[in-house]
């Protein structure tokens, strides 16, 4: 590594540990951005992609598909099973690694490490505080708290399927509710496991892997791709297949994670829309679904072809908007007071459930530690690379401080509210009118988890304006996920290099919207995300490497 | 009759701008103008930087060369984008109005299908500056 030293920057801290000179520190590589890219033209259109990591992820992809179309009947349970197998036998291990990310973030956070800027010690925040938070929120978790926001709390309050958390005991057996205190307690335990599902893990992910891409693209001057990130461990091989399998990896987790999410998502939008509007038999074929997976992709691709400031970030602040528009009129139609009162009780009972949600041994809550927790984890894990890679591309500017406090922290709190106020008004209709509550068909005496946001709502003044708010807002979500992944994968396949031509994003767009309708059409959506998901365990190893990667690569960052 | 040209810099395709960077050169001193060298560069690193200030000290590094070379006044500008596939154009037009440019001489590709569907960089900035605009092909 060379010193980078046209700064004059001192090193005149009395900090423990001592700080490096310079604006950055450069890692010193042969390795030149782009020269192993090629740049072939398909008629007018000049492309500059990565060789062999755009060919192998698109090919890998397409085949994934066609394979899945032709033997449903086979593959389908082989990646259902693999996923199962990893959550299961494995549990141990992403309950173990999430603790692991959550210790790291925090440490770094209250260490002077905390003061490194991301870019150098003089880089400026390309974003406000509002388009920044806008932004890597609606990436990375908005689509999710839309589906979950009420059926998690409501299921684990109640489930009769004998997967609570911490083996509890839960409000309501049989349909009948138990006593007062009982029931206060299971809907701490539901609202504790709820957040601890949304709060610190899943954004310690995030952040170990953005705020490591980060490091290693703004401050270390290496491509921004995630072999980077590895750097330390792999050394130049990172350039080599190593490399290239990672990144490759990491197209295709993004790309089916976007595409089956975006099948599944609109199937359940427009049984949605069929529940608000009273149409019968909507999702009794798949033209619905298709019509909303072409609406989605178009609005994704004009906002791509806008850009980040004009696209991406314009879009997100509108998502942010509507979300902050449908939570205020859910609290205040809701119970407001009690809403507001159990915030703070909520928050309290997740930090103190949080040692032993969060312990990987010793446990026989197996349905919910592995059919969730562990799931929930392999999840976040294979998203990781997307909305890590994303966040860091628009975190430039910002200090290891602001960066874990705005994208651990208030993130967590974000969720807390937001389950607080979903999860609260559904349990308070479920103790109020018990077997009558539509939550309570929708999740207890049903399983119909798509309508259990609209079940709750329902319930409420207004429903028909606020259904047709929370559709609009799943559309919203869907198409801010799917541009930014877009922008991922576009960035990837180019070898890290983000003045790519545009009709290589146009291109990604188009084929996440072609795959998720092919998908829906021919069947296999559920498969493939299981296949999608399962690459949670490979990254989850290679993540865990990559703390020590991140620690050791700010340490020899100037603090500034 | 021109007093600033502004001449856009892509520094990793240098090369091929020598028919244009000719143009410029012929001009400013024709005309006895002052050359401002403006580039559009990525947040993330790139095939010639690591950083956008290491991009900056290239460009005026080159804007220098170029007016010792040629005796003429030279000036360098580096515009930072988050996003240059899509804002390269925009952050040009907007450089070219702060800077003050009378002239811009731009680099650009032969015409093609394409151009029907997305104007390229030239086409953008000659439709849109209030400069005159001067594209080499």
């Amino acid at each position: 590594m060379s010193q980078h030293d046209d700064d004059d920057q001192q090193t005149t801290s009395s900090e423990a540990i001592p700080e490096p000179e310079g604006a950055s520190d450069i890692i010193d590589t042969d390795y030149e951005i782009g020269q192993d890219n090629i740049t072939p033209s398909i008629g007018p259109f000049g492309l500059d992609i990565h060789n062999p990591v755009f060919l192998v992820s698109g090919l890998v992809v397409m085949a994934f598909v066609i394979i899945t179309l032709a033997f449903q009947n086979q593959v389908g349970p082989i990646f259902t099973d693999l996923r199962g197998f990893l959550t299961s036998s494995f549990d141990w291990f992403f309950l173990m690694a999430g603790n692991l990310f959550v210790l790291v973030c925090l440490g770094i956070l209250v260490s002077p490490l905390g003061k490194v800027r991301i870019g150098g010690v003089d880089a400026t925040p390309d974003y406000s505080y509002g388009g920044w938070f806008a932004m890597l929120f609606a990436a990375g978790m908005g689509i999710g708290l839309m589906f979950f926001g009420v059926l998690e709390p409501v299921y684990y309050f109640g489930t009769p399927w004998g997967d609570q958390p911490l083996m509890r005991d839960i409000g309501i057996v049989d349909g009948v509710l138990a006593d007062p205190a009982a029931v206060e307690a299971a809907r701490l335990t539901a609202m504790a496991a709820t957040i601890y599902h949304w709060g610190l893990h899943p954004w310690a992910i995030y952040a170990v892997v953005a705020l490591s891409l980060a490091l290693f693209a703004y401050n270390k001057g290496l491509p921004l791709t995630i072999r980077s990130m590895f750097y330390p461990i792999f050394g130049e091989r990172i350039w080599g297949w190593p490399g290239h399998v990672i990144d490759i990896l990491a197209v295709f987790a993004t790309l089916f994670g976007l595409a089956t999410s975006l099948g599944l998502g609109a199937q359940q939008a427009s049984a949605g829309i069929g529940f608000v509007f009273g149409i019968e038999g909507i999702n009794d074929t798949v033209t619905a679904s298709v019509v909303l997976i072409v609406i989605i992709t178009g609005m994704a691709l004009i906002s791509v072809m806008r850009g980040l400031d004009g696209g991406v970030k314009v879009l997100s602040e509108i998502n942010m908007g509507l979300a902050v528009l449908l939570l205020a009129f859910v609290l205040l139609a809701g119970p407001t007071l009690t809403l507001v009162t159990q915030f703070f009780g909520n928050l309290g009972a997740y930090f103190s459930e949080i040692g032993a949600l969060s312990n990987p041994i010793g446990r026989e809550d197996d349905g919910y530690r592995q059919g969730w927790t562990a799931f929930y984890w392999a999840w976040w894990i294979s998203w990781s690379p997307f909305v890590g890679m994303f966040i860091a591309r628009v975190s430039r500017g910002r200090t290891v401080r602001e960066f874990i406090t705005c994208v651990l922290l208030i993130p967590t709190l974000v969720s807390a509210v937001w389950m607080t106020v979903f999860g609260g008004t559904a349990i308070d209709q479920l103790i109020n009118t018990v077997t009558e509550s539509a939550v309570y068909g929708y999740v207890i005496a049903a399983y119909v988890p798509e309508l259990s946001l609209f079940g709750m709502l329902s319930q409420l003044p207004l429903a028909a304006i606020s259904s047709t708010l929370a559709i609009i807002l799943v559309i919203v979500f869907f198409v801010t996920s799917s541009d930014s992944g877009s922008l991922v994968i576009d960035t990837i396949t180019a070898g890290g290099k983000i003045d790519a031509p545009v009709s290589q994003r146009v291109f990604w767009v188009i084929f996440e919207g072609l795959v998720a309708a092919a998908l829906l059409i021919g069947g296999g959506l559920a498969a493939l995300q299981a296949a999608s998901v399962s690459t949670g365990l490979p990254f989850a190893i290679v993540l865990v490497l990559a703390c020590y990667a991140l620690v050791k690569g700010l340490l020899s960052e100037p603090r500034g | 009759m021109y007093r600033k040209v502004i001449f856009p810099v892509d520094l990793t395709h240098v090369d091929d701008l020598s028919k244009a960077l000719q143009t410029t050169l012929d001009l400013a001193n024709h005309y006895k103008a002052e050359i401002c060298f403006v580039g559009v560069t990525g947040t993330a690193p790139n095939a010639v930087t690591h950083t956008p200030q290491e991009y900056e000290r290239k460009l005026r590094a080159f804007a220098d060369e170029q007016g010792k070379a040629h005796g003429l006044k030279c000036s360098a500008t580096a515009c930072i984008s988050p996003d240059p596939s899509i804002d390269t154009d925009k952050t040009l037009l907007a450089a070219i109005d702060d800077l003050g440019g009378d002239l811009v001489v731009m680099q650009t590709h032969a015409p093609n299908a394409l151009d029907y569907i997305w104007a390229g960089h030239g086409d953008t900035i000659a439709a849109h500056s209030g400069a005159s605009v001067f594209l080499v092909r």
